[in-house]
């Protein structure tokens, strides 16, 4: 970072008053080109008042991750303040002044550790220089605290806010110059700090992406072909415009071309838009519509011929060998026992709480949008090539979400509405129905995985063979639908071997929270468990040995499906780390002491994705009608040396069971190119009768701290269904829960 | 045809449809956000206001059926944010994406108000119908107990 000699508080001094202030860019970052790394400013991320009141810009996107706490109070622990003098505020868009304003990849904790801390840091720097000026003493002698510089030997102190003008006029030190606290002495990090959005949430003020209003804003809808990229030919449109309310009704052609590799973003769906004054009104419309749409090849696609196609080509030699070591056929041939198995698991969709849509006012060639996109500047780059504009002429406000899970890192809700804007020259406001939402969902892809495993006559794992069947052209899997090399076990068995073979499919697919990770752990750690039991061993003494044994090192930095958001270092599975989790998780649960009652059963799971390792165990039982109640949950987490937001830790990983849970039981099936699925009742979520007890538990290690967004979710599913193996002796390989005869309680 | 609403104890005309959902008439005719569209059949319990009391799916409750009945909206639910569930769900900090929890306040609040210690089954039975995406239920469910407990408390005082 270099010197700066603008101060961050030159604003902030002139306005004074304690009044939320706008926001200060610098102009010197402003000024960088595209593509040149962003330097980081005190000024761009604090604000300070004269009362004191300290005003902190939170750069990411807020889901319900607890992004607005947590870069922050990095910020307010380096700066020395008491957080409930703290307010936050959204920053808007700008990447030049706040870098990379991204929200996924679970990747906000280990970008945003260091860089947020020493800017907290250069700005507790800068007014002990304005004290240390002001009393003619040393800023060596200088200390902080609460917001306040202290001299000890003349006994003076002065609060922030009296030094804020003085500080205008010092030059900004250099952050990596800047020294940062002993973790010893943290007050806020390591501190539950509850959601700075809480209260208002509770008392239900607008602040989701739905609530934004703009004056003479309309509101739309639009109706899309049931089949994905249909296109229209003709609708009942003349009829639809003399309907109550409406103003308008656009044909969208679209954007999409059907082919057997969709990319990510491909671009806008075809349909029909309805604009009226308000949405109830554009929903009535859309009742009316009669349209003739072109339906395109993707009409051809459905479950079942996936299924067949997926069986070929897992009978078939495989198309890619990802990675290859030892010798698999010889090591099988010479085991004392083999299982082969086919794991199965289905297409899912997002469902957020709230649907997708978004703002947009177009007005004298310029934009405004209200997004609630988890990766902005993709949407707006996205939203000035389909419309034609510059990106300079869109600003962007970040409006908190009713949820993501990685379906706003898509921006095709958001072209929709700024495309429409432009259209009708005028502020709209666009919402997916529930309906809309699940049929157009960039889905979690569903896959068939062919294994074959040896255990020799001592009950050692000899060989792992692994055969995944997704989609894609042949040399691109779609997103979501990709496997890393390194996705374990690789590395670990004596003879290994994975390979993939690909299908196309004309959909568009996407991230779901631990992309990838949410599903193969599934499959890997439910064959683990198959080849624990078939060695007649404890799965965690099985484990724990075959992760003391690593016989052949990590090949790439790259981990999975999202490997290139993906922070450097650290990304390679440690598996120390991965036996800890188990081994906390198994003293929690008191693994070795379960009981062997029937109908009732322990399952045990762990793994390792964006950068935290987490085991879980399941208690559950299963009732003749083979309906499911889970009793309690143990997780055991190492997300690295801080627990940055404890409370809030804690519910993310609650979150992310429960959730994994509700994948267990859901499934987005296709006939005639159609999703079947329409809304909560065929793709259901968890209820509250179905919500275990779920205890948290956390092995702090000596690595910098990442993310918990994601590693939270991918071991609860092979754990409950490892449970339902040990509760009836019955092995769950196909998903969901009701394709292998079991359900919810 | 106009309708007279009774909304947070404020009497309001409204000149829609009879047949519009209350739920879009609370948000984008009276301006009242905080109720939320979630699925639009009664699936999510989202949109859950009170009427006289009782919790009401508003997506698919007419408008025009809840003409004069008292109808309370998370907004409604206390002038400061201080109605004791207001203040578990605080002091527990439930929400994460927060979309869902004016609506399980709602159904929360019609559970105590006839159920003022629910166990835990009361509560499976009250709650089941609020979906929660990003899995909040087991703070949810420590909030209505303490909440249970503060009003018992103040009952005491």
């Amino acid at each position: 970072m270099r010197m700066n000699r603008r101060s961050f508080l030159q604003l902030t001094a002139l306005a004074g008053g304690g009044l939320a202030l706008e926001l200060y860019r610098s102009p010197l970052a402003a000024a960088q080109g595209p593509g040149a790394p962003p330097e980081l400013t005190p000024q761009a991320f604090i604000h300070i008042a004269t009362d004191g009141v300290v005003t902190i810009m939170a750069r990411a996107s807020e889901s319900g991750q607890g992004m607005r706490n947590m870069l922050p109070m990095l910020i307010a622990e380096e700066l020395d303040v008491d957080w409930k003098d703290v307010r936050v505020v959204q920053a808007e868009l700008n990447e030049k002044v706040y870098g990379r304003q991204f929200s996924g990849g679970s990747a906000n904790t280990p970008q945003g550790w260091e860089p947020m801390r020493r800017v907290g840091a250069a700005g507790r720097q800068l007014l002990i220089a304005a004290a240390a000026q002001s009393w003619g003493a040393p800023a060596e002698e200088c200390t902080t605290q609460s917001g306040r510089v202290l001299h000890a030997a003349s006994g003076r102190s002065a609060g922030y806010g009296e030094l804020a003008a003085q500080a205008a006029a010092l030059p900004a030190p250099a952050l990596n110059s800047v020294k940062l606290k002993d973790p010893k002495d943290y007050r806020i990090i390591g501190h539950s700090q509850p959601g700075v959005d809480t209260h208002s949430i509770v008392t239900g003020k607008p602040l989701f992406g739905i609530d934004v209003t703009v004056p003479g804003m309309l509101y739309a809808s639009i109706e899309k072909a049931p089949v994905f990229a249909g296109k229209v030919k003709n609708a009942n449109i003349d009829r639809i415009k003399t309907l109550p309310g409406v103003r308008h009704v656009l044909v969208i052609d679209g954007g999409i071309t059907p082919a057997a590799f969709t990319p990510w973003e491909p671009g806008m769906e075809p349909g029909i838009a309805i604009v009226a004054d308000t949405w109830w009104q554009a929903q009535q419309a859309r009742k009316q519509l009669k349209v003739d749409w072109d339906l395109g090849p993707a009409v051809t696609q459905s479950t079942e011929v996936f299924k067949k196609r997926a069986a070929e080509l897992l009978a078939a030699p495989p198309a890619n060998t990802l990675r290859k070591y030892g010798d698999v056929d010889a090591a099988l041939k010479s085991s004392a026992k083999v299982v082969e198995a086919t794991y199965e698991f289905p297409f899912i969709a997002h469902v957020t709480m709230e649907p997708q849509g978004a703002t947009a006012h177009w007005k004298d060639g310029k934009l405004e949008m209200w997004s609630t996109s988890t990766l902005p500047g993709d949407g707006r780059s996205l939203v000035a090539k389909t419309l034609g504009i510059q990106e300079n002429d869109i600003t962007t406000h970040m409006v908190r979400s009713g949820g993501s899970f990685g379906r706003r890192l898509q921006n095709d809700y958001l072209v929709e509405a700024a495309w429409i804007s432009k259209q009708i020259d005028a502020p709209v406001k666009l919402l997916w129905s529930r309906e809309d939402d699940i049929a157009h969902d960039p889905f979690r892809p569903g896959a068939t995985v062919g294994l074959k495993g040896g255990v020799d006559a001592q009950g050692k794992l000899t060989a792992w063979r692994h055969h995944f069947v997704t989609f894609g052209d042949g040399k691109h899997a779609t997103s979501g639908g990709g496997i890393g090399q390194d996705s374990y076990p690789a590395g670990f068995p004596p003879a290994y071997a994975l390979y993939t073979s690909m299908q196309p499919l004309m959909l568009r697919t996407g991230a779901l929270r631990a992309p990838g990770d949410n599903a193969y752990c599934w499959v890997a750690q439910s064959f683990l468990d198959e080849m624990a039991a078939a060695a007649g061993r404890d799965p965690l003494e099985f484990q724990l040995e075959l992760l003391g044994n690593q016989k052949s090192p990590w090949s790439s930095g790259e981990h999975d499906a999202v490997g290139d958001h993906e922070p450097t270092g650290q990304s390679v599975l440690i598996p120390e780390r991965f036996k800890g989790v188990l081994e906390l998780v198994a003293e929690k649960s008191g693994w070795a002491r379960r009981g062997k009652e029937k109908g009732r059963g322990m399952g045990i799971a762990a793994w390792f994705c964006h950068l935290g390792y987490f085991a879980e165990v399941v208690d559950l039982s299963v009732d003749a009608q083979s309906r499911i109640t889970v009793h309690q949950v143990w997780a055991a987490g190492d997300v690295g040396s801080q627990i940055i937001n404890p409370a809030a830790a804690e519910s993310m990983a609650q979150g992310g069971i429960m959730e994994g849970m509700g994948h267990l039981a859901q499934e987005i099936t296709l006939a005639g190119g159609k999703i079947e699925q329409t809304n909560f009742q065929n793709h259901p979520l968890m209820r509250m009768r179905q919500a275990p007890k779920i205890e948290v538990y956390w092995r702090k290690t000596d690595y910098a701290p990442t993310g918990l967004g994601e590693p939270t979710l991918p071991p609860i599913l092979p754990a409950v269904t490892n449970a339902i193996f040990a509760a009836t002796g019955k092995r769950i390989r196909t998903l969901p829960l009701k394709r292998s005869g079991f359900s919810w309680a | 045809m106009p309708i007279q609403l009774k909304v947070n104890n404020v009497a309001a005309t409204v000149d829609v449809s009879p047949d519009t959902p209350l739920l879009w008439v609370l948000r984008d005719v009276l301006n009242l956000k905080g109720t939320k569209f979630g699925c639009g059949i009664a699936l999510c319990g989202a949109c859950t206001v009170l009427v006289d009391g009782r919790a009401v799916r508003s997506c698919i409750t007419p408008v025009g059926s809840v003409a004069g009945e008292p109808i309370t909206t998370i907004e409604g639910l206390s002038p400061d944010g201080l109605h004791p569930v207001q203040v578990a769900w605080e002091a527990l900090d439930v929400p994460q994406c927060g979309y869902c929890q004016a609506g399980q306040i709602m159904s929360a609040t019609a559970l105590l108000a006839h159920t003022p210690h629910p166990t835990n089954a009361n509560i499976d039975t009250a709650m089941s119908g609020n979906l929660c995406r990003c899995g909040t239920y087991t703070r949810i469910r420590e909030a209505i107990h303490a909440a249970a407990e503060a009003g018992s408390a103040a009952r005491a005082k």
